[in-house]
C-alpha cells in the first residue's frame, strides 16, 4: 500500500503536476526575459557597455598590496581582478591555519577539567559568537589598530621590525639562489614522510610489530631542510625598514587592512570551530574510552587511535563549513578598505566600468567555484571515512 | 594434605588491613575547588595561569567603563586626558547625547512615537510567537506574518489617508532599521524558505532542480554580493519607474539569502518528521496541501525551532552588512558619531563600540539562551 501510494507520487501522471512544472518554466522564464529585457533597455539608456571586453582595459588605479607585479598606468582589469582574488585567498588561508589553530585550543579548554579554564572558554565563544563580525573588524581597525602610535613614535620591535597606525614592518626575508635547495629538501622530506608513514601502516597490518613514526617523519621533514640549508651556506637574508621621515622604506609591510581582517576572521571563526570541535569530541561515547582502557591502551594511544579518529569524522564537515564561511567572510574587507576580490573587483572596477551585472556575475561566480570546490572534497572525505556498516 | 593446606592458605591475611587515608573531602566548598580547580599539578599551574589573565584583564577594564569613566560633560573637552584624570575612561555622555540617533536615526522627532508603537507592537508579535504555551499561536503567526507587516508599514512609512505623514525611508536610521531588517528578514525568510524545502524535497523535477539551484546558489555566495546584486543590478532589472527605493533593495537582498538558509534548516526538520505520518495522512485522504499543512510542518517546524532561531541569531549579526550598501542601521550610525569632531577624543571609538557590541550581545545571546531552553523541552517531551 505504502510503496504504491509513493509510486504513485514519485511518477506523476496526473496533469497538475506536469502543469505545475511548465507554469513554473514559464515564470522562471518569463521573469528573466523581462529582467534582460530590462536590463539592456537599462544599459542602454545610460550607455554602459556591455559584454567582457572591459577585462583588457586599462584599469588606471592603484591597489595597495599586491602579490603580482600590478602597475596602475597598464595593468588591465583582468589583472586587478587577480591581485583580488590572490589577496582573498592570502588573508583567506592565513586566517583558516590560525583560526583552526585556536579553536582547537579553545574548544578541548571547554571541556578541561579545570573549571576556571572551561569557564574562560565558554566565556569567549558566547561573547565572540553574539557580536556581529563587522562589529569585530571595525573595532580592531578603527578602535585598535588606528590608535597605535604615530609614525615618528614608532614602537621599535626587537629583530628590526616597527609597529605604528600605518602598519606592521617586518625585516623582509630574502632567498639566495640556493634556497631552492633547501625548498627541494623540503619536499623530498615530505614525499620521504609519507612513504615512510605508508611502509609502516602496511609492515604494522603484516606483522603486528608497531614502528614508532613520529620522530623519523619529524626528522625527515624539518630535518633535511636544515642539512640543505646548512649544506648551501645559509642562503638566506633580511631586508630590514628602514625608518624614514614621512614612511617606512623597505622590509615587509603588513597593511593594518590586512592585520585588522585577519585578526576579526581568526578570532570569530575560532569561536565557531571551537563548538564544533567540543561536538566532535563529545560525539564520541564514554564506551568508546572505557573499552580501549580495557583493552589496555595507554590514555595517549586511546586518544590517538580510538577518540580522535571517531570524532574527526564528526568534525571535519561542519569545519569545512565554517572555512567555508570565513572565506566568504573574508569580503568584509570591503569595510576596512583591504583590496580583497569584494573590494578591487565588485567595488572599484564595478564603479569605474558601471558594468554591474558581469562584474557581479564574475565575483559570484568565483565565490560560488570555491564553495562547489569545497563540497567536492567535503563528500570524497565523507565517503571515505564513514562508518562501514555490516 | 596438612602441609599443602598450611601452605596453601598461607597468603590469607591474619591481621586486619593498615587503613587506608580517609578519601579527601569531595564535598563542601574546599572539595569543590580541590576536584574543579588542584586536582593535579598541571591543573594547579592552568588555574593559576587563569587566574593570572583574569587580574590582568580585569581590573583594566573595571577602571575604563566604571571607574576612570566619564560620566557627564557636554563636548570633547570633558572626555580628554586632562591633569585631575589622567587616563580618561569610557566617554559616556557621547553616548547619552547621541542615543536617540542610535535608536531612530534622523526620523523627525515628532514623529517617534511612531517607531515606539512599532516596537511594541513588534514585541507583542514575537512573544506570542515564542512563548510555547500561549494561546492560539495561530492567529499570533496570522498577526506576526500578516497583520503586522502592513501594520508596521503604515506606521513608519505613513498614510496621509489617516493623517500620519509620510517619512522617507533616507531618514530612517539606527536600531529602527536593524529591527525592520531583521523582522522583514525572518518575516519573508521563514515562508519563503518553507515553500523553498517542500520545492526541494518535491517529486516534480523541475520544481526540485529550481530549489536546489536557488538554495546553493545563494549559500554558495557571501551576502556582500548579495547586497551588491540588490542594490546595483535589481534597478537594472525593472523599468525604471518602479526603481525600488534603496531600503527596500537592501531588504530583498537580506530577505532572499535568509530565505536558502531557512529552506535548509526547515528541510532538517522535515527530515526529521517520521515517514509514517505521511502515509497516515494519505490513508486518511488529505491532499498534498492538507497533509503539508496540517500534519507534516506542525511538527517539523516544532524540532527544528531552535534551528530556526540560531539561524535568525545569525541574520540578525549579518543585518549589521546592510551598512555597506550604505544603509543607516545601527552599526552605522556607531560609525557616524564615532567620526562627530564635537566628541572627538581617543575613547569615543570604543565607548561606542562597546554600546554596539552590548545591544548585539545582549539580543543575540537571549535568543540563543531561548533557543536552548526550547531545545531541552524538546528533549524532554522526547524522553518517554
Amino acid at each position: 500500500m505504502a510503496n504504491e501510494a509513493q509510486g504513485a507520487q514519485r511518477h506523476p501522471r496526473h496533469v497538475a503536476s506536469v502543469a505545475i512544472q511548465v507554469i513554473l518554466i514559464v515564470l522562471i522564464g518569463g521573469l528573466a526575459y523581462g529582467a534582460v529585457f530590462n536590463a539592456v533597455r537599462n544599459l542602454a539608456r545610460a550607455h554602459i557597455a556591455s559584454g567582457f571586453g572591459f577585462w583588457n582595459n586599462t584599469a588606471g588605479f592603484e591597489i595597495s598590496q599586491t602579490l603580482i607585479s600590478y602597475s596602475a598606468s597598464t595593468a588591465t582589469f583582468g589583472r586587478a581582478f587577480w591581485v583580488g582574488l590572490l589577496n582573498t585567498l592570502l588573508v583567506a588561508s592565513i586566517a583558516i591555519v590560525l583560526a583552526t589553530a585556536l579553536g582547537f585550543v579553545i574548544g578541548i579548554a571547554r571541556l578541561s577539567r579545570n573549571w576556571l579554564l572551561a569557564r574562560l572558554a565558554g566565556g569567549y565563544v558566547e561573547l565572540v559568537r553574539n557580536v556581529p563580525l563587522l562589529l569585530q573588524l571595525l573595532f580592531w581597525y578603527n578602535a585598535v589598530l588606528k590608535s597605535l602610535p604615530e609614525l615618528r613614535d614608532s614602537v621599535a620591535l626587537p629583530g628590526g621590525g616597527f609597529l605604528n597606525n600605518r602598519g606592521l614592518f617586518l625585516p623582509r626575508p630574502e632567498f639566495a639562489p640556493g634556497f631552492a635547495a633547501v625548498f627541494a629538501a623540503l619536499l623530498v622530506g615530505i614525499i620521504a614522510a609519507i612513504a615512510l608513514r605508508l611502509w609502516a601502516r602496511r609492515r604494522q597490518e603484516r606483522t603486528g610489530a608497531r614502528i614508532h613514526f613520529l620522530w623519523p617523519a619529524l626528522a625527515l621533514v624539518f630535518g633535511l631542510p636544515l642539512v640543505a640549508f646548512v649544506l648551501v651556506g645559509f642562503p638566506l637574508g633580511f631586508s630590514l625598514p628602514e625608518m624614514g621621515r614621512f614612511n617606512v622604506r623597505g622590509g615587509l609591510e603588513v597593511l593594518p587592512e590586512f592585520a585588522a581582517l585577519l585578526l576579526a576572521l581568526v578570532v570569530y571563526t575560532a569561536a565557531f570551530i571551537a563548538e564544533v570541535v567540543r561536538a566532535g569530541v563529545l560525539s564520541v561515547s564514554h564506551g568508546q574510552t572505557e573499552a580501549a582502557q580495557a583493552l589496555g591502551l595507554r590514555s595517549g594511544t586511546t586518544l590517538r587511535l580510538v577518540v580522535v579518529p571517531q570524532a574527526m569524522r564528526v568534525i571535519v564537515p561542519p569545519l569545512t563549513s565554517q572555512y567555508l564561511n570565513l572565506i566568504k567572510n573574508s569580503s568584509l574587507a570591503v569595510a576596512v578598505g583591504y583590496p580583497d576580490l569584494v573590494q578591487v573587483f565588485a567595488g572599484t572596477v564595478l564603479n569605474i566600468t558601471g558594468q554591474a551585472v558581469e562584474v557581479i556575475a564574475i565575483t559570484m561566480a568565483v565565490y560560488l567555484a570555491i564553495s562547489l570546490f569545497a563540497s567536492l572534497v567535503m563528500n570524497l572525505y565523507a565517503r571515505a571515512t564513514a562508518v562501514v556498516e555490516r | 594434605m596438612a602441609a599443602i593446606s598450611e601452605r596453601a592458605f598461607f597468603y590469607l591475611r591474619r591481621a586486619p588491613a593498615e587503613r587506608l587515608p580517609p578519601p579527601a573531602a569531595r564535598a563542601g566548598a574546599l572539595g569543590w575547588l580541590r576536584v574543579n580547580l588542584f586536582s593535579s599539578p598541571a591543573n594547579i599551574a592552568l588555574t593559576l595561569l587563569c587566574g593570572v589573565g583574569i587580574v590582568w584583564a580585569v581590573p583594566p577594564l573595571l577602571r575604563f567603563f566604571l571607574t576612570d569613566a566619564v560620566w557627564s560633560g557636554s563636548d570633547r573637552a570633558a572626555c580628554l586626558a586632562a591633569p585631575e584624570h589622567p587616563m580618561p575612561g569610557a566617554c559616556w555622555p557621547f553616548v547619552r547625547v547621541w542615543f536617540s540617533y542610535f535608536v531612530y536615526g534622523f526620523y523627525p522627532t515628532g514623529e517617534r512615537w511612531r517607531v515606539d508603537l512599532f516596537f511594541v507592537a513588534l514585541a507583542f508579535g514575537v512573544a506570542w510567537l515564542l512563548w510555547l504555551s500561549a494561546p492560539r499561536r495561530d492567529i499570533g503567526a496570522l498577526y506576526f506574518f500578516v497583520v503586522l507587516p502592513i501594520l508596521s508599514f503604515v506606521l513608519l512609512h505613513g498614510a496621509p489617508l489617516i493623517g500620519l505623514s509620510v517619512v522617507p525611508t533616507a531618514l530612517w536610521g539606527g536600531v529602527l532599521v536593524t529591527v525592520i531588517v531583521a523582522t522583514v528578514g525572518i518575516v519573508f525568510s521563514l515562508p519563503l524558505g518553507i515553500l523553498l524545502a517542500l520545492a526541494r524535497r518535491s517529486d516534480l523535477p523541475v520544481v526540485r532542480l529550481a530549489a536546489v539551484m536557488f538554495i546553493e546558489f545563494v549559500r554558495g555566495v557571501p551576502l556582500i554580493t548579495v547586497l551588491f546584486m540588490a542594490s546595483v543590478m535589481l534597478p537594472l532589472f525593472v523599468p525604471e519607474a518602479l526603481a525600488p527605493d534603496k531600503l527596500v533593495r537592501a531588504l530583498v537582498g537580506v530577505a532572499l539569502f535568509a530565505s536558502a538558509y531557512m529552506a535548509e534548516v526547515v528541510r532538517g526538520g522535515l527530515a526529521a518528521v517520521p515517514r509514517g505520518q505521511y502515509e497516515a495522512a494519505q490513508a486518511l485522504g488529505l491532499t498534498y496541501w492538507r497533509t503539508v499543512g496540517l500534519v507534516i510542518l506542525p511538527q517539523a517546524l516544532r524540532v527544528t525551532l531552535p534551528n530556526i532561531v540560531n539561524t535568525f541569531i545569525g541574520l540578525f549579526k549579518d543585518t549589521t552588512l546592510v551598512f555597506i550598501v550604505g544603509i543607516f542601521d545601527f552599526l552605522r550610525t556607531i560609525e557616524a558619531a564615532r567620526a562627530d569632531p564635537h566628541w572627538a577624543a581617543p575613547t569615543t571609538s570604543v565607548t561606542g563600540y562597546a554600546v554596539a557590541a552590548l545591544f548585539y550581545f545582549v539580543c543575540c545571546y537571549g535568543m540563543s539562551r531561548y533557543a536552548r531552553g526550547v531545545e531541552a523541552r524538546l528533549a524532554r517531551a522526547g524522553r518517554r
